[in-house]
C-alpha cells in the first residue's frame, strides 16, 4: 500500500489526528480560527461511527464532551479565543472530575474579540491558570502540520493517561497553514487507551484505585455505578468536607504532572550543544526560529534552538540546562510576554533573558530574529 | 416484623444521609416519587443516570444509586446531552431546579428541547435560589419577597411547562408534592417518552421562600398547594373566575417526534454510506 500523503490546513490535521488516535465524540461551538476542526470533525467521525454535536454556546460544548468523556467517551472540542474563555469553569470541573479529553484552542489574537482572523500565543497563561483553584495543567504547542496531527494523537494519550483534560494550544498561523502530511498507517503511532476496571462491582472505587495516573477507571453503563462531582470529593466520589480527604484529592490532582515530569517533557532541540544564543520558541513561533538558527549558523553564529511541544507542565529541568550553557536565552513569543515569566523563574544563574515578541497579529519574520540575535551574540 | 423499606435498595448506604435538604423541604418527596417511578418501569439501576447541576435539588444524584453525575451550575441538561448521544442505551434524567434550569442554564433548556433529546428532565420549582439563601429566581412570583428583593421583585415569572412546549418538548406536565401519586405518575409517563419530556414539580421551600413570605411551615405551604392547584382538566370545565390565580397542574403536552438519537443513527447510517 502507498503513502497516505495529503495535503492539508493545521486544523485538518488535527481533526485526522484525533480520529487515528480514537476519538468518537465531538461537542463544539463554531469560531474562528478554529472552524475547520469541527467541520471535519463532522464529516469523519459519523463516518467512524462517532457523534458531533454543535451546540448553542461553547459552555455548552465543552459540557457535552465533559457529559461524553464520563460516560465513556474518547471526546473533543474546538475553538479559540472568546469561547476558551467561556469553557474555563468547565475546565476546572474536567480536573476535579477526573474526565479524559481533548480541549483544542486554535489562538487568535485578543484581548476580546480582538482580531477574529489572525494568529497569537497569547493564551498560553490562560491554558495554565484560566480555571480557578489550584489543579494540573498539560497543554501541547505544534509547530507545523504533520505536529498537529501527532500531538493530537499525543494530547488523547495524555488524556486518557492522565485522566484530564488535556490542552492542544494551536494557534492560526499553524491551524490555516497548508503543508505536506504523510498520515500515519494505523499502528504507527501509539494510541493509548485507558484500562476499564476487572475488579467487582462493589469493590470499586472511580476514584480509589490508588494512582491517578494510568490506573482503570469505569464507563456508564457497565455495571460499575459510580458518582461524579464538581465538590471536592473522597474515593468513592462523594462529596467530603474532611481535611484529610480534600487534602487527598488536592494531593491526588497535583501529583499528575508533578510526580510524572520525566514523562511530560517532550522538547525538540537544534544545534544546542554548542549554543552560545539559544532561542526559546514553541507553536506558530517557532517556524522561523527554526529559520533564523539556520541563517545564524550560515553567518558563523553559534545558535540553537529550544522548542517544547509541551508546554504545561513547563520543562524547567530542560530550559534550566539550556541557560546554563547559553550567554544569551532568546524567547520568542508571539503575545506581549508569557512563557518569558517561566524562563526567568528557571534561571537561576546570570544567563541574559531576552523577550523577541510580536502581537500584531503577523508571525516574526526570521530577519526580526536576526537583529536580535546579533545584537545578543 | 421489620421490613425493608421499598425504596431503600435504591439508595446509597453510609454517610451520606441524613440529606442537605431542609426539614419540610418538598425535595424528598419529588426523590421517592422517582424512585417509585424507576422501581414500577423496571428500569435496571446500571441504565440509570442521574445528571443535575448545582443548588438544593441537585444534590439528589448522590442519594441515589443510579450513575450519576453532579456537575456544574446550570448545565446538567448539556451534560446529559453528551451522556445520551454518546450511548443511547443509557436512560437519562436530568435533575434540576427553578434557577439552574431556567435563568444560568436557560440556554441549554430550550435548545435541548428544541433538538428533541432523550431526557427525562425533572425540574424542582421551589420559586426561590435555596443553597445561597434565598435569592429570587425566574419563577419567583412578581411582588413576592427573597432576600435580594426585599421589596418583592419587580420582575415576571417564567412558565416552565410553556416555555419548554415552545422549544419544542415532546411531553410537559406539572405536579406538586401535595399530589404526589398524580407526580409519580407523570415522571412515570416522562420516562417512558422517546425524546425530551419535562415534568415540574412544585416543591415548598419553607425555610427561606416560606420565611421571607410569610407563607406559614411546611404543612401550611403543601396545604397550600392543595388549595391553589387544578388540574387542567378540571380547569377545562370550569368558568375563568374559578381559576383564577390559580395554578394549572397535569399534562400540557405529549406528542410523538422522532427522538435525537435516532435521528443521528440515520446520519451514520448516511455517512457510512457514502464511504468509499
Amino acid at each position: 500500500m502507498s503513502a497516505d500523503i495529503r495535503l492539508l490546513q493545521g486544523n485538518e490535521a488535527c481533526a485526522e489526528g484525533a480520529i487515528y488516535a480514537g476519538c468518537d465524540f465531538f461537542g463544539g461551538y463554531p469560531i474562528t480560527p478554529s472552524t475547520e476542526v469541527a467541520e471535519e470533525m463532522a464529516r469523519l467521525l459519523p463516518r467512524h461511527g462517532g457523534k458531533f454535536i454543535q451546540m448553542e454556546d461553547e459552555i455548552a460544548g465543552i459540557a457535552t464532551m465533559l457529559g461524553a468523556g464520563a460516560a465513556g467517551a474518547k471526546a473533543m472540542t474546538a475553538t479559540s479565543g472568546p469561547g476558551f474563555s467561556l469553557m474555563m469553569e468547565l475546565l476546572g470541573y474536567g480536573c476535579m472530575a477526573e474526565i479524559p479529553a481533548v480541549i483544542v484552542n486554535v489562538q487568535r489574537a485578543g484581548p476580546s474579540t480582538g482580531l477574529p482572523t489572525k494568529g497569537a500565543q497569547a493564551d498560553m497563561m490562560q491554558a495554565r491558570w484560566g480555571t480557578h483553584g489550584d489543579h494540573p495543567a498539560i497543554a501541547l504547542c505544534p509547530s507545523s502540520v504533520a505536529e498537529s496531527f501527532s500531538l493530537t494523537v499525543k494530547s488523547f494519550n495524555l488524556a486518557e493517561r492522565f485522566r484530564m483534560p488535556v490542552q492542544l494550544m494551536l494557534d492560526e498561523f499553524i491551524g490555516h497553514l497548508r503543508e505536506k502530511v504523510t498520515i500515519p498507517a494505523p499502528g504507527e503511532l501509539e494510541v493509548y487507551t485507558h484500562p476499564r476496571p476487572s475488579v467487582a462491582p462493589g469493590e470499586y472505587r472511580h476514584f480509589g484505585d490508588g494512582t491517578s495516573v494510568g490506573g482503570a477507571y469505569a464507563a456508564m453503563g457497565t455495571g460499575y455505578r459510580f458518582n461524579i462531582t464538581g465538590l471536592t470529593h473522597d474515593p468513592m466520589g462523594f462529596p467530603t468536607g474532611r481535611t484529610d480527604e480534600i487534602r487527598w484529592k488536592m494531593d491526588r490532582l497535583r501529583a499528575k504532572t508533578d510526580d510524572h515530569l520525566p514523562e511530560l517533557v517532550d522538547v525538540e532541540r537544534e544545534f544546542l550543544d554548542d549554543a552560545e544564543v539559544v532561542l526559546f520558541a514553541y507553536g506558530g513561533g517557532a517556524r522561523t526560529a527554526q529559520e533564523a538558527v539556520r541563517l545564524a549558523r550560515a553567518r558563523g553564529i553559534k545558535a540553537g534552538l529550544l522548542r517544547p511541544r509541551i508546554v504545561w507542565p513547563f520543562p524547567d529541568q530542560t530550559v534550566a540546562d539550556a541557560l546554563a550553557k547559553a550567554k544569551a536565552m532568546l524567547v520568542v513569543e508571539l503575545n506581549q510576554g508569557q512563557l518569558i515569566g517561566e524562563v526567568r523563574r528557571v534561571n537561576q544563574g546570570g544567563t541574559k533573558v531576552v523577550p523577541v515578541l510580536r502581537y500584531d497579529g503577523e508571525i516574526i519574520t526570521p530577519d526580526e530574529l536576526m537583529t536580535a540575535v546579533e545584537a545578543n551574540r | 416484623m421489620i421490613t425493608m423499606h421499598p425504596s431503600f435498595e435504591m439508595l446509597r448506604p453510609g454517610k451520606k444521609f441524613p440529606t442537605v435538604w431542609c426539614p419540610g423541604c418538598g425535595h424528598g418527596i419529588v426523590q421517592g416519587a422517582i424512585i417509585r417511578a424507576v422501581q414500577k418501569l423496571g428500569i435496571p439501576r446500571d441504565q440509570m443516570v442521574m445528571v443535575s447541576g448545582i443548588g438544593c435539588s441537585s444534590r439528589m444524584p448522590v442519594y441515589v444509586d443510579f450513575n450519576s453525575l453532579h456537575t456544574a451550575h446550570g448545565r446538567a441538561i448539556a451534560f446529559a446531552t453528551g451522556v445520551k448521544l454518546h450511548n443511547p442505551k443509557l436512560h437519562v434524567i436530568v435533575i434540576t431546579g427553578d434557577g439552574d434550569a431556567l435563568a444560568i442554564g436557560g440556554n441549554h433548556f430550550i435548545h435541548a428541547a428544541r433538538r428533541n433529546v432523550e431526557l427525562t428532565v425533572i425540574l424542582l420549582n421551589n420559586n426561590i435560589y435555596g443553597m445561597t439563601g434565598g435569592q429570587y429566581s425566574p419563577t419567583t412570583p412578581i411582588g413576592k419577597r427573597a432576600s435580594t428583593a426585599p421589596y418583592g421583585t419587580a420582575e415576571r415569572d417564567f412558565d416552565p411547562c410553556a416555555l419548554a412546549v415552545a422549544a419544542g418538548a415532546v411531553f410537559a406536565a406539572r405536579g406538586t408534592v401535595f399530589g404526589v401519586v398524580e407526580l409519580e405518575k407523570m415522571i412515570q409517563q416522562a420516562l417512558a417518552k422517546r425524546g425530551f419530556a419535562l415534568v415540574e414539580a412544585l416543591s415548598p421551600c419553607p425555610t427561606l421562600y416560606g420565611r421571607l413570605n410569610r407563607e406559614g411551615n411546611a404543612v401550611k405551604m403543601i396545604q397550600w398547594q392543595k388549595e391553589n392547584t387544578i388540574n387542567a382538566k378540571a380547569a377545562a370545565k370550569l368558568p375563568p373566575e374559578k381559576t383564577a390565580g390559580k395554578i394549572i397542574t397535569g399534562v400540557f403536552h405529549d406528542a410523538e417526534v422522532t427522538p435525537y438519537t435516532e435521528v443521528y443513527q440515520g446520519i451514520i447510517d448516511k455517512a457510512q454510506g457514502q464511504k468509499q
